[in-house]
């Protein structure tokens, strides 16, 4: 199963529900606003970083880099994907779950 | 807006003959929506149409027709429940054409 | 150019239907609950969820007619049909569940007494499990 969260968890409580709802060892991939969530020093920063433990958790880089976000500032442990690479999650994982 | 007349009063309709306000249906008007279709409104015709009403009064959309066939076989047995049989008595079928008949909004989706 | 044909006779999937938002504010709780219909026309198996502030949407005594909208809670009433057809008519291949979030209704103050149609009420973990072993989910 791929999560994904295109929601700022500033505005929406979509990444605290998928955290809670998906279930352990499943994929999460941040897009659109959602790649809020993967920045460091927030006060939504500890969400991700206590999820990279229990998922793979995934940012849209074209995403980031328009909110002018570097990789530098991105969560150890999240890993920075291009479209190609939504792609290929989207392939590997066949059920999406889309959290909006 | 065009209108059927029943004892005097008018009954607002869409271009398609569907009236505007389902709860200004009555059997009266039923009949004369029917001859309109060319239906000769027999017991099971009126069965169907007053399921279909029932149901939208509880439900507030019209059945699906799996549902509908259902109910008609619970009716009147086996062989008059399935969907050959409700294009019979309603040949442009159950769902616009009984709606009509029915008073109701003209089905959007797929039932 | 290709032509493409899908064998759909005697295809059975698992759907679940993930309601997370309130109704009336927007479209979304009305476009999903014509899906789970849908789904029903087909004869899918399906877990309807209720999620967030997709618990609103099962929610007795709503009343619209003061803000001139179409009240559609009473639809809900089929899908709880649906179930019971499926679940006591052999000839009908279809397993539905009809599942409230406890952390939701408990962050809410509601009960599965404040809802129109019978709900089970589980866990996130529970909920996660199912979600999981689903072949599709649509979420609104």
């Amino acid at each position: 199963m791929l999560h994904t969260v295109n929601k700022s968890p500033f505005e929406r409580n979509s990444l605290d529900t998928c955290l809670r709802l998906a279930k352990k060892g499943s994929a999460i991939l941040l897009i659109e606003d959602g790649v809020i969530a993967a920045v460091k020093g927030t006060v939504q920063s500890a969400k991700i970083e206590g999820a990279v433990g229990n998922h793979a958790v995934y940012v849209l880089g074209p995403d980031l880099k328009a909110r002018a976000f570097s990789e530098d500032q991105v969560i150890s442990g999240v890993k920075v994907v291009d479209y190609a690479g939504f792609v290929d999650l989207a392939e590997e994982h066949g059920t999406h779950n889309a959290w909006l | 807006m065009p209108a059927y007349t029943v004892n005097g009063t008018d009954y607002e309709h869409d271009e398609e003959g569907y009236i505007l306000d389902v709860n200004n249906w009555n059997e009266d008007l039923a009949k004369v929506i029917a001859q309109e279709e060319g239906l000769n409104m027999t017991e099971e015709h009126w069965l169907v149409v007053n399921f279909l009403r029932e149901y939208y009064n509880e439900y507030q959309i019209a059945p699906a027709v799996r549902v509908l066939v259902k109910a008609v076989k619970k009716k009147f047995g086996e062989e008059k429940g399935s969907n050959k049989y409700l294009y019979e008595l309603f040949p442009y079928g159950p769902a616009k054409q009984a709606c009509k008949v029915a008073g109701l909004p003209k089905p959007t989706g797929c039932v | 150019m290709a032509e493409f044909e899908f064998e759909t006779e005697g295809v059975k999937k698992t759907f679940t239907f993930m309601n997370r938002k309130a109704p009336y504010g927007t479209i979304y709780a009305l476009e999903v609950l014509e899906t789970v219909l849908i789904s029903a026309a087909f004869e899918q198996h399906a877990n309807i969820i209720f999620v967030d502030d997709g618990v609103y949407q099962i929610k007795a005594g709503q009343d619209t007619t003061a803000i001139n909208m179409k009240n559609f809670s009473p639809t809900y009433g089929i899908i709880e049909m649906e179930k019971e057809d499926a679940d006591e008519d052999d000839d009908i291949d279809m397993v539905w569940r009809i599942i409230v979030e406890k952390e939701s209704l408990d962050a809410r103050g509601l009960t599965e007494d404040d809802f129109k149609v019978s709900v089970e009420v589980l866990s996130a973990a529970e909920i996660a499990d199912i979600v999981d072993a689903s072949d599709c989910v649509i979420s609104g």
